[in-house]
């Protein structure tokens, strides 16, 4: 019982960032703190690798093809003789913002469909069921790849594009913590007391769920970063010369049969390591949260 | 003295499945409330005393009959505006203020936001208003920025007078307002509803199975059993002289000093109740 009530006290606003910190290490344990490093680690390489970059990642030289690690390339070169390091640096950016994108716009279309739903109920929920469902009956990435098609390849219509897919998915389980939220007493008595839907739902209902809502991005992130990278692989993504980790892995393709795994390995894993860290710290977080409210 | 909520023949069932029978909540039901008075219900649970607050209030809709406040009908719709004057008219106490308290607001805030919906206030008017309510309550102002779980359970039900006070209603419907405390806390929260009641003129409705409540607190008395008013009337005659053989029951099952139950009690009283 106390260590439910100090859980709920540490995610309350009004309480120090310090104690706010010590918390997330406590639920995060000793893996999570390793997964959140990793994370820390892409991010950065995200923002500032390109300053540090040892070569130019889109120029190579014929001359320079599929070497192997040596000092003075880490981990080799590709088959334009790229430096493969530096490729993966650099393709930490666009690896990650096109997720971010792809994440962010779920989270935000989906939690306005779910609230919606949810607040006016009976047939606009029926409704907006229905038009879901029709979504979920298309796999997401042939959706993603349907709206490519239409629009164009590129980074940011292939993360759109993806996010569309994605909001059935993520509008459902918001749906259902926040119809959970809704039958509470205090919306009820927040109702009564003739405060509107719209602040209801951003005041009292938003606040209550939202760490649901992260814990299911991160979870999609990691998704994410896979099936971006298989539009990549697929041409309808990031185009080439551009550095990215899902491009990599489909570049590498002719490679790996030639004999040089290096390419697709190294992107491979830098794509696992961070869906795994990513999926670890969103299931740590996520599930913690639901087992503190299960107790209240 | 005039009437501030009437109710004719107010009839409610629910549906539980098809193949149950459905439930009749509410069964010809008609009350009326003097202004300024408090008006107990009692009943066993499913006797259709909750079912009675929440179409008063609005929680839930009528089938059939005739909803009136301060002369004025009131119906079950959902628009906008009705809900906003129904807010300004009734508020409403809830049984348990853990769940009718959002565990992420802090308190004050939970009383800010009613003024705020209904009342043109700039920041600090509001503020100074929050913590006139939070005096009359009894509760300090430093407890304004508590959330609910730094609170006990009175003082947590307390802010939830204090938000349905905020509307300046002019009824207050007690829903169990005060089931969930201790008995010495029970007394105190009475106590000062009893005080903001004759202080501001306010009328209850007050919801309750637990019969020395209705005696401590309210002026006339109904007994409900089945959805249907078995007995009304004040309470000295209700309490002393019960007509009906139900509410008869009913105080003999109230606990008293002294009270043990006995081996065969409640066989006895269902037996009486068949009867």
């Amino acid at each position: 019982m106390a260590a439910s009530e100090t859980a709920v006290l540490s995610t309350a606003p009004g309480i120090p960032a310090q104690g706010r910190l010590a918390s997330v290490r406590r639920r995060l344990g000793w893996i999570g703190m390793v997964c959140a490093g990793i994370v820390a680690v892409v991010v950065l390489a995200a923002m500032v690798g390109q300053f540090f970059v040892p070569y130019d990642p889109t120029v190579g030289s014929v001359t320079q093809r599929h070497l192997g690690s040596s000092a003075e390339h880490f981990l080799g070169t590709d088959q334009a003789g790229r430096d493969i390091f530096s490729r993966l640096i650099a393709g930490a950016r666009t690896s990650l913002v096109g997720p971010l994108i792809v994440v962010v716009a779920t989270a935000v279309a989906g939690s306005m469909l779910a609230f919606t739903a949810v607040w006016f109920g009976g047939k606009t929920d029926a409704f907006l069921g229905r038009v879901l469902d029709v979504l979920f009956a298309f796999p997401s990435l042939l959706l993603a790849i349907l709206g490519v098609a239409i629009f164009g390849p590129g980074l940011v219509t292939a993360s759109i594009a993806l996010a569309v897919a994605y909001i059935p998915y993520s509008a459902r389980v918001i749906r259902s913590v926040a119809l959970r939220e809704r039958n509470l007493p205090y919306v009820k008595a927040a109702e009564l007391q003739g405060i509107n839907g719209f602040t209801i739902t951003l005041r009292h209902i938003l606040p209550n769920v939202w760490t649901q809502i992260l814990t299911g991005s991160t979870i999609n992130f990691g998704y994410a970063i896979v099936d971006l990278a298989a539009l990549s692989f697929l041409g309808l993504g990031i185009q080439p010369p551009a550095a990215d980790w899902g491009l990599m892995i489909s570049n590498g393709q002719e490679s790996l049969q030639q004999g040089f795994p290096g390419q697709s390995l190294y992107a491979g894993l830098c794509v696992v390591a961070t869906v795994a860290a990513m999926a670890y710290i969103g299931e740590r977080l996520g599930g913690r949260a639901a087992a503190g409210r299960s107790k209240q | 003295m005039t009437n501030i909520i009437e109710i004719s023949g107010l009839n409610k069932t629910f549906r539980t499945s098809r193949k149950h029978e459905p439930v009749r909540a509410l069964d010809d039901v008609s009350v009326a409330v003097r202004e300024g008075s408090c008006m107990a219900v009692v009943g066993e649970s499913g006797s259709g005393k909750t079912t009675l607050a929440r179409v008063l209030v609005g929680l839930e809709t009528k089938d059939s009959g005739e909803v009136a406040i301060a002369g004025t009908p009131v119906t079950t719709s959902l628009q906008r505006k009705e809900q906003r004057a129904r807010a300004r008219a009734v508020q409403m106490v809830f049984q348990d203020p853990n769940g009718s308290l959002n565990r992420r607001l802090p308190v004050g805030s939970a009383v800010d936001e009613v003024l705020r919906a209904h009342f043109p206030l700039t920041a600090s008017q509001r503020k100074e208003r929050v913590s006139e309510l939070s005096k009359s309550v009894g509760l300090a102002d430093s407890h304004a920025q508590s959330l609910p779980s730094a609170l006990s359970g009175g003082q947590k039900q307390r802010v939830a007078i204090a938000r349905a006070f905020a509307a300046e209603p002019k009824i207050i419907v007690l829903d169990e307002a005060v089931s969930a405390l201790d008995v010495s806390v029970q007394a105190q929260v009475l106590e000062l509803l009893h005080e903001l009641r004759r202080d501001k003129g306010l009328s209850y409705l007050f919801i309750t199975h637990d019969l020395s409540v209705v005696r401590n607190i309210a002026d006339d008395v109904i007994v409900m059993r089945q959805g249907q008013i078995l007995e009304r009337g004040t309470v000295d005659d209700v309490l002393d002289r019960p007509q009906s053989p139900y509410t008869r029951l009913l105080l003999e099952c109230a606990p008293k000093p002294g009270w043990k139950p006995r081996r065969g009690v409640i066989e006895h009283l269902n037996s009486k109740i068949a009867s």
